[in-house]
């Protein structure tokens, strides 16, 4: 479903051009999970906004190939890719405290993908779709949340209604950028069930960025290691965590926080 | 959800209120008709026939400062309308695309921005020629620039905002995330903006009708009426007095609205 091949992406707008990203390649496939792991600066983010199609400065040179089910992101027309955005590829964000328009209500901006890709509805079928995707990412009383302006609903609901809004038109790849970063610890984890659910009833991929080794192994099949802008390692989870080939990968593993009990075994934090 | 209004907000409204109310009345009623001479009541002061007196022609003030409120009014709201409305686009455009358009007509906005607004209204009005409505294209033209500014800084500090982001990840063109999705949220700044621009309106036409190439005679207005009023200051003062507290009631109430504004935004 979505090919990167030998993606390059430099920075011009220095004296000295920077690479942030360099011959990286990744394949997915539809309804996977794929971790995508490193330190910040490590150019996840970087790759991920180029498959948004978000990376539309002049002052950045992109080489190489994002192919979304045959189509390249980075060489087709601006309008081929709008269509594609937000109804076949969706992103969240880190912060849900600023990715929501602070003017419009909830169901309004819930909706906006429709209005874009679905004009053929109207406003009574559009609150019907928007209605059952907020139950659908567990927002107790969507009707009272609906109606709400962001900043009276809580982050950790602005990001299930970020969610709602990335999976209205049901995309088939949905781009997660550390997502719980912003949110604490419970509501990290019934952000990430929440999206396995996602996962395994729309049979959505889902390519998720994040820093935190323990939920990407808790939550993806396959995952990718990035450090200075290059693959450093990548395969099946397990095979990764068991047997890291690289002392980068290691250094991560090693960085988990690790449940010591008083005389007895040793555990890592499994959930 | 309850909010306190701000003091200015209240006194301004209440002040706008009243101003507006008393020019409404004044396009459809007037005690006499503003511009019928009466040569028998010339210059007399305050009475109960004629509330603020006559002036040189015998024409009753008080009519006229009403008719003359809405003219002033009239050249006011044009003139922030074409002001505002041209602005708002090239800010728009300006501050969300940035690039060389931005610089060459930011330069522009620049050089028309160093000459006083009223400067460049005369250099228009003396292009176009005078009377009610070349004033307001005038004024109009001469306020473009400080919108486009305002709202041209708005929008480049709400375009790298992660809704905007979001916005676009969901294909939303350019022009919709422009005006509906990035607009509502410059409203507060805008909105201010407005009503300052609204007061400096009011003032520019007084200041051009004074000048003589605003509104021309016997039409009233209130730059206008101050303009005439200024040779009998000593012989008949309420002719200059009465035109003058009208205007300062005017510019304050717009002024405290607009700093209301200001404070509902800021919160």
């Amino acid at each position: 479903m979505l090919d990167i091949i030998d993606l390059n992406i430099e920075f011009h707008d220095h004296l000295m051009p920077e690479t942030v990203v360099r011959h990286f390649n990744l394949h997915m496939d539809p309804g996977e999970i794929v971790g995508l792991v490193g330190e910040s600066g490590s150019g996840k983010s970087m790759t991920a906004l180029a498959v948004a199609g978000l990376l539309s400065r002049h002052d950045m040179k992109k080489t190489g190939k994002i192919l979304f089910e045959g189509t390249d992101l980075l060489s087709c027309d601006r309008a081929l890719l709008r269509r594609l955005q937000g109804n076949r590829i969706s992103m969240i964000f880190q912060e849900p405290m600023t990715s929501l328009n602070p003017v419009y209500r909830i169901g309004w901006q819930v909706e906006e993908p429709l209005r874009i890709h679905h004009p053929e509805l109207d406003a009574k079928e559009r609150r019907a779709r928007a209605m059952r995707l907020l139950e659908e990412v567990e927002l107790s009383d969507p009707e009272r949340i609906y109606r709400s302006y962001p900043h009276q609903i809580s982050g950790g609901q602005r990001q299930r209604v970020m969610i709602a809004a990335a999976m209205i038109c049901e995309p088939e790849l949905l781009i997660a950028d550390e997502p719980t970063t912003a949110l604490d610890v419970t509501v990290q984890a019934q952000i990430v069930k929440l999206l396995q659910r996602i996962n395994k009833e729309k049979h959505t991929a889902i390519l998720f960025i994040s820093h935190d080794l323990s939920l990407v192994r808790r939550f993806c099949s396959r995952v990718v290691v990035m450090q200075g802008g290059n693959i450093v390692e990548s395969g099946p989870m397990e095979d990764v965590f068991e047997h890291p080939a690289q002392p980068y990968t290691r250094r991560l593993i090693a960085a988990i926080p690790v449940v010591r009990k008083k005389g007895g075994p040793t555990w890592r934090r499994k959930f | 959800m309850k909010k306190k209004h701000s003091k200015n907000l209240m006194i301004g409204a209440w002040l706008t209120g009243i101003m507006l109310a008393l020019i409404l009345v004044g396009f459809f009623w007037t005690p006499y008709d503003p511009e019928t001479m009466d040569s028998t009541a010339k210059l007399s002061g305050v009475s109960l026939s004629h509330l603020m007196g006559c002036d040189n022609f015998g024409r009753d003030i008080f009519s006229r400062v009403l008719k003359g409120g809405g003219t002033t009014l009239l050249v006011a709201l044009g003139t922030v309308g074409i002001g505002a409305a041209c602005g708002v686009v090239l800010g728009a455009f300006t501050g969300y695309f940035g690039g060389v358009l931005d610089e060459l007509l930011m330069r522009a906005n620049d050089v028309l921005f160093a000459f006083p607004s009223i400067l460049l209204a005369l250099v228009f009005v003396t292009l176009i020629g005078s009377g009610t409505w070349n004033v307001i294209i005038a004024l109009g033209i001469a306020f473009i620039p400080s919108f486009a500014r305002i709202v041209r800084g708005e929008f480049i500090r709400c375009k790298n905002m992660d809704y905007v982001k979001s916005a676009r990840l969901a294909g939303v063109g350019h022009l919709r995330i422009m005006f509906v999705h990035i607009l509502p949220n410059t409203l507060p700044v805008l909105l201010s903006a407005i009503l300052i621009g609204f007061n400096n309106a009011v003032l520019a036409e007084a200041g051009m009708s004074y000048l003589g190439i605003g509104v021309q005679p016997p039409q009233a207005s209130l730059g206008r009426m101050l303009s005439e009023a200024q040779t009998y200051l000593f012989s008949a003062p309420g002719f200059a007095l009465f035109p003058g507290i009208f205007l300062i009631l005017l510019v304050l109430g717009f002024s405290l609205l607009g700093e209301g504004v200001k404070d509902m935004g800021r919160r």
